[in-house]
């Protein structure tokens, strides 16, 4: 319940934070939200001597549009992304996601940025991100990079960012106006990790699927981009058979652990279920 | 580690103090300043019963440093009523339709009922559900707290109305 | 209006008693944060307590290193068993006639087992040191499945107990076996089993959970050493059984201990026994003559605290081809973990476990259970099981479901040709109980009505049929549980907690204004006391409540009582808080008579005064008769107005309820939507229906926690691996449905006011009707059990087992 000591600093800008982690090294972790880190500090799994706050970096803050792509800090809440407008509008699957991440407090601290960073297998953005096709700018002491998420997830809390980098900023290409799109997640409570989720976008021209992206959430080490599944839809009318063939090539990827959610078994087969779902949902909604 | 230097308004009192940076406002509220109404209810931040209101947002105050509080503004159940003593609508309704028992998840639920209302101040039975679902209760079965919040809405849009 | 000219139903308005739904006092300061818990208190010079815990479930403790944990500035001890044993304080007793190490004496018996006490300035520190403090361990073979703890070669867990061949009750045949306690007509039950033309068996567990209240356990304690004087603030839900114990094993006399229960966050079973926490704090008070505060984490709570139930229960129940249950018999392995420390009746190892013939008119039962130890926290009767009636109330509740599916004949039918009938009552069951007052088949009438069951069995046919065709790929099951169950321990003669009779009392003061004070022996921690009992006065004396004061928990001013678990409060304390309000309304009557120049006889009682019989402007009210108990009282009688009752019940009591749940259950992803639950309670005289509304919904959440998701998961070595409320299963409110109560009153005729209690009657009842409502879904399929918690994994598996399922 009490977390070790540590120095804690609270930068005022960007380049600042990266100063304090280059300085301090294997030492330093920042805090975003705080609601995965501080829980792990709680407990003691978590030490870092010093504690790098972003809070103040309103530069990391907003949603915005940039010709055809939708920019959002990395320090934008959940309740922010929840709450605005626009972003419903030109990419709703977002929204529908956030809603499902833990409870409302928590969804008043938690950042996108914190939800993609930690490399955590049961958090729900970053199979979103994947079906979005999203990137990551991340800046560092050797200044700044993009990384595309499919490269991002390595293993549990392992990800590409390099030492004393931090996520500045999600760029998502912005889904064709009319596409359809879906997050289904199963969970035996409000607040808890996903037995199995999945994310959909697709598209329909003419009432075949032209485009689809399929991703799982918690079932596996990383999220998972099911791509050979997302291509079981594409050029059919997304009938029983396609959605059948696009879920059974979804789950020979997965590997879940066995945890109180449920074996391995019932996981891989509510892997199925959830694609079945967001393809459904996400067919329906396609315009 | 040295302490910090904080300053912050809780109920409308500025308060400085000097806490060391790994003090949980939690623990700042309920140990440095006596503001014993939101609670330790769990270790993992799923209960609520800590909730505070900062900054305009409902928050586990388990789950933040007091040194990240710095320049906050709070309020505890403790700031819920009137200068007058007046009792919020929140207060009377959750008395009024039995929304307690123990008491214990009571400040962090009545806190959170009140920025609930602030984002939706006509939320139906399912919203209210889903807005106070980071707040776990062991004793009222949850559907008095519902009846008490519904009805406190009722009682602040009449108020409202009433004064424009 | 003058008092005078107001009607009978206005004055009896006014004094918001019996039957109003009167709001709560408590309201007033929880609403405003302004309770008073245990770790809201502060004390100068108040030192902070943290248990260094065992990760193992099973080891020997080799060596410890205190040294770096001492030498961290701030930290003033670290105790360990070696510590505890000069003052012979490193074991202490269990109310099931155990011993439990209070700081592990060479070996740790489960995992987050108390192991050091670390004392230091405050938790922040006292939590560093924790982690200093160096213990090796060597790990020995955990046994965690009770199924094996009475196997040849099944590991020695207990050495304290080596070569001890009978325990507090009864002969041990084996190291790790605890107790054999047997009831009922073993040979009887065993011959109508055989003759009997219809017989089903099922193996029926009911999983190991935990009340887990809001608020944990902890406690000051203060030693004031130039007085000699002890003071433990505390979660105690039995503040004065905790002061007699603290005195017996502690050797301060008992006039010198001071126990108090403040404000409680919740207790359900949890806060009734004795921890090691508790044992530490005041040793630690003791040694460094300052006040030691201890209060667990969550972790600690779900770990080391009374857990509830673990109950693995194997049935047969006879019946004739019409559904005449004929017998029943049931074997149980009762699971306790590494201490017995079971909080029963002594008498009662297994609790009231022989309810379990339930509502129903069983001729001839036969119960045996043996209790044994395995690798986990000590504990088993917590979580609103009124002493293991939970557990007898889910298996017999099953048990006719099962009988139903056998015979082919609807639940609700078997019940009512099973039920006791009104004119059976007071009722013998076969297993020793004698029932007081019931009136079952209204109850099931109107329950069955007001669902509509004909229409929902309707329904349910047309689901069953559609699900068949592929239409729809969810199951509507019903749920219909009708229990008693057996609360207000109890009688002196068979009820005692170590010795303790469980009787209960009511002290009473009027002071000359005509406002009162009354104290009792019980402890709130939720259930509104400070409100209801105050009603009970006002109408037995005529006052209104506002100005009747309620006060409980403090040892130095409450009538010694047994405190507040089982449903007891009502029953037993209500009881004498009736009886007391008696003795001081017949003592008011004979100073009402000497004012008013008349016989005692002829006066009579109206509500709020006495009117002389035929001159009814002729009385006086309580408040006059108050202040002149003060100065005008007649010859030879004491002044004053008091009065005190300590209640002997010559019965337990008897409530009983009808629920019915309704659910679907998804069949392709194993989640159960409950979409409707009613529940009829008849506790009967019914003092706050809000009241009585408030403790059945919580009850009833606390079932849907149970029957739904809840368990607590030990792996083959003994972790708990779902400590926290990341993995334990407490519903949100979008979990919990909405809740439809309604009532019956059948009162008990033994009781004062004629008040059954009724706080855990809905985890009784609702357990099993959600888990009947789960079962009977897949019923039609062939399935006649899956065990509990009905989790989406679970479900799914028992659709899966019946071919449901797809891909």
């Amino acid at each position: 319940m009490i977390p070790a000591p540590f120095a804690y600093h609270r930068p005022q800008s960007v380049q600042e934070a990266i100063g304090l982690l280059a300085q301090h090294g294997q030492d330093a972790r920042v805090v975003a939200g705080g609601h995965s880190l501080i829980p792990m500090m709680k407990l003691r799994f978590a030490k870092p001597e010093q504690l790098v706050d972003l809070q103040d970096l309103s530069e990391l803050c907003g949603i915005h549009n940039e010709a055809g792509t939708l920019v959002i800090g990395a320090m934008t809440t959940q309740h922010e992304l929840i709450g605005s407008e626009p972003l419903a509008a030109s990419c709703p699957i977002i929204r529908e996601t956030a809603l499902v991440i833990a409870d409302p407090q928590v969804r008043y601290c938690g950042t996108l940025g914190g939800n993609l960073a930690n490399g955590d297998p049961g958090n729900d953005m970053p199979a979103v991100m994947l079906v979005l096709g999203a990137t990551y700018r991340v800046q560092g002491p050797q200044g700044q990079r993009d990384i595309p998420v499919r490269d991002f997830y390595r293993g549990v809390y392992s990800t590409a960012l390099r030492d004393g980098e931090i996520l500045t900023s999600i760029r998502i290409p912005i889904p064709a106006s009319g596409h359809g799109w879906a997050y289904e997640k199963q969970k035996r409570k409000i607040g808890d990790y996903a037995t199995a989720a999945a994310a959909v976008i697709l598209t329909m021209a003419s009432g075949t699927c032209a485009s689809a992206a399929i991703a799982l959430t918690n079932l596996a080490d990383t999220p998972l981009l099911a791509q050979h599944a997302g291509e079981a839809l594409v050029g059919t009318g997304i009938d029983e058979a396609a959605i059948d063939e696009a879920a059974r090539r979804a789950q020979r990827i997965t590997s879940p652990a066995a945890d109180g959610h449920g074996p391995v078994e019932f996981r891989v087969h509510v892997a199925g279920v959830m694609v079945r779902r967001a393809i459904a949902r996400a067919k329906q909604r396609a315009g | 580690m040295a302490k910090m230097h904080l300053k912050l308004t809780i109920n409308n009192r500025n308060v400085e103090i000097l806490a060391e940076p790994r003090l949980l406002l939690i623990h700042l509220l309920r140990e440095e300043l006596g503001i014993t109404g939101p609670h330790i209810g769990c270790d993992t931040s799923h209960c609520g019963a800590c909730t505070v209101d900062m900054n305009g947002k409902s928050v586990k105050s388990c789950t933040v440093f007091a040194v990240q509080a710095s320049g906050a503004e709070i309020m505890t159940v403790e700031g819920l009523a009137g200068a007058d003593g007046s009792l919020h609508p929140l207060q009377e309704a959750f008395r009024e339709h039995h929304g307690l028992q123990c008491g214990f998840c009571t400040p962090g639920m009545i806190t959170r009922a009140y920025r609930l209302l602030q984002e939706n101040p006509n939320p139906s039975e399912a919203e209210i559900r889903q807005g106070i679902s980071g707040n776990l209760c062991r004793c009222t079965g949850y559907l008095t707290i519902v009846r008490a919040i519904r009805a406190a809405a009722e009682q602040i849009s009449n108020a409202r109305e009433a004064v424009e | 209006m003058t008092t005078e000219t107001q009607s009978i139903e206005e004055r009896t308005q006014k004094l918001e008693g019996l039957g109003t739904r009167r709001k709560r006092v408590e309201d007033v300061r929880f609403t405003q944060g302004k309770g008073n818990y245990i770790d809201d208190f502060k004390l100068p010079g108040l030192l902070f307590g943290d248990f260094v815990r065992s990760p193992y479930s099973h080891a020997r403790v080799k060596s410890f290193d205190k040294k770096a944990a001492l030498a961290l500035p701030g930290v003033k001890a670290v105790l360990t068993a070696e510590d505890l044993k000069p003052l012979k304080l490193h074991w202490m007793p269990t109310l099931a006639g155990d011993v439990q190490a209070v700081l592990a004496d060479e070996k740790v018996l489960f995992q987050g087992q108390e192991v050091a006490f670390v004392i230091a300035e405050d938790r922040y520190v006292a939590a560093d040191a924790v982690d200093l403090v160096e213990v090796e361990y060597e790990d020995l073979p955990a046994l965690v499945d009770p199924n094996q703890s009475m196997t040849e070669g099944a590991p020695i867990l207990r050495e304290d107990l080596q070569g001890k061949t009978s325990g507090a009750h009864g002969p041990r045949k084996h190291h790790n076996h605890i107790f054999t306690w047997e009831v009922g007509d073993a040979a009887g039950t065993a011959r109508a089993i055989s003759d009997a033309a219809v017989v089903a068996t099922e193996r029926i567990v009911y999983q190991r959970v935990h009340p887990c209240p809001l608020e944990t356990c902890g406690c000051v304690a203060s030693m004031d050493k130039v007085n000699g004087h002890l003071t433990v603030w505390g979660t105690f839900q039995a503040p004065h059984a905790v002061r007699t114990v603290a005195s017996l094993i502690s050797g301060i006399p008992e006039h010198k201990i001071r126990i108090v229960s403040p404000d409680i966050g919740g207790g359900f079973g949890n806060k009734v026994g004795v921890y090691p926490g508790y044992i530490c704090s005041i040793v630690a008070s003791i040694v460094l003559g300052v006040p030691v505060k201890w209060v667990e984490d969550r972790m600690e709570n779900l770990q080391a605290t009374a857990f509830a139930r673990d109950y693995h229960m194997s049935g047969e129940i006879a019946a004739t081809p019409e559904g005449r249950i004929t017998a029943l018999r049931v074997h149980v392995l009762a699971d306790h973990g590494a201490f017995d420390a079971c909080a029963d009746p002594t008498k009662y190892p297994a609790g009231f476990f022989s309810i379990c013939t339930g509502s129903y008119d069983i001729p001839v039962a036969h119960v045996t259970v043996e209790g044994v130890y395995t690798n986990k926290a000590p504990g088993g009767v917590a979580y609103r099981c009124s002493f293991r009636v939970t557990e007898a109330s889910y298996f017999i509740e099953r048990m006719v479901d099962v009988l139903a599916r056998k015979l082919g004949m609807d639940p609700a039918e078997v019940r009512r040709r099973n039920l006791i009938r009104k004119e059976q009552f007071p009722y013998q069951s076969a297993l020793g109980w004698e029932y007081d007052s019931g009136d079952y088949l209204t109850a099931l009438d109107k329950a069955l009505a007001t669902v509509n069951y004909a229409a929902l069995r309707d329904e349910q046919r047309r689901n069953r049929e559609a699900f068949t065709r592929g239409e729809t790929r969810k199951l509507m099951g019903i749920g219909v549980s009708f229990f008693t169950e057996i609360v207000g321990a109890g009688p002196i003669k068979n009820c005692d907690i170590l010795g303790l009779g469980m009787f209960d009392s009511c002290e009473i003061r009027v002071h000359p204004t005509g406002s009162v004070i009354a104290r009792l022996g019980t402890i709130s921690q939720g259930q509104g006391h400070a409100t209801t009992f105050a009603q009970i006065l006002a109408s037995e004396l005529g006052i209104p409540t506002e100005k009747i004061t309620v006060e409980e928990g403090d040892t130095d001013t409450a009538p010694y009582g047994l405190g507040t678990y089982g449903s007891r409060s009502t029953p037993v304390a209500g009881a004498a808080t009736a009886m007391a309000g008696r003795k001081i309304r017949a003592k008011a009557q004979m100073i009402a008579a000497h004012l008013l120049e008349v016989h005692d006889d002829d006066l009579e009682w109206d509500v709020d005064r006495f009117r002389v019989k035929g001159v009814p402007d002729l009385s006086k009210t309580m408040t006059e008769l108050a202040f002149a108990a003060y100065n005008n009282v007649p010859p030879g009688m004491e002044p004053g107005l008091e009065a005190v009752s300590y209640y002997d019940p010559p019965n337990m009591t008897y409530p009983f309820g009808a629920y019915v749940c309704v659910v679907d259950v998804d069949v392709d992803n194993g989640v159960t939507e409950i979409r409707r639950f009613y529940a009829l309670d008849d506790c009967g005289t019914r003092i706050n229906p809000m009241i009585i509304e408030g403790q059945v919904h919580g009850g009833l959440t606390e079932a849907l926690a149970i029957a739904m998701g809840q368990e607590m998961a030990y792996d083959e070595s003994g972790n708990l691996t779902n400590a926290s409320l990341l993995d334990f299963f407490l519903p949100t409110a979008v979990e919990t449905p909405s809740w439809e109560t309604d009532f019956t009153t059948t009162p008990s005729p033994h009781h004062p006011i004629g008040a059954k209690g009724v706080g855990e009657s809905p985890n009784v009842g609702g357990v099993s009707a959600f888990s009947n409502a789960v079962n009977d879904a897949f019923a039609h399929l062939g399935l006649t059990h899956t065990q509990m918690p009905h989790d989406h994994w679970r479900v799914w598996k028992a659709a899966q087992s019946l071919g449901l399922t797809a891909g």
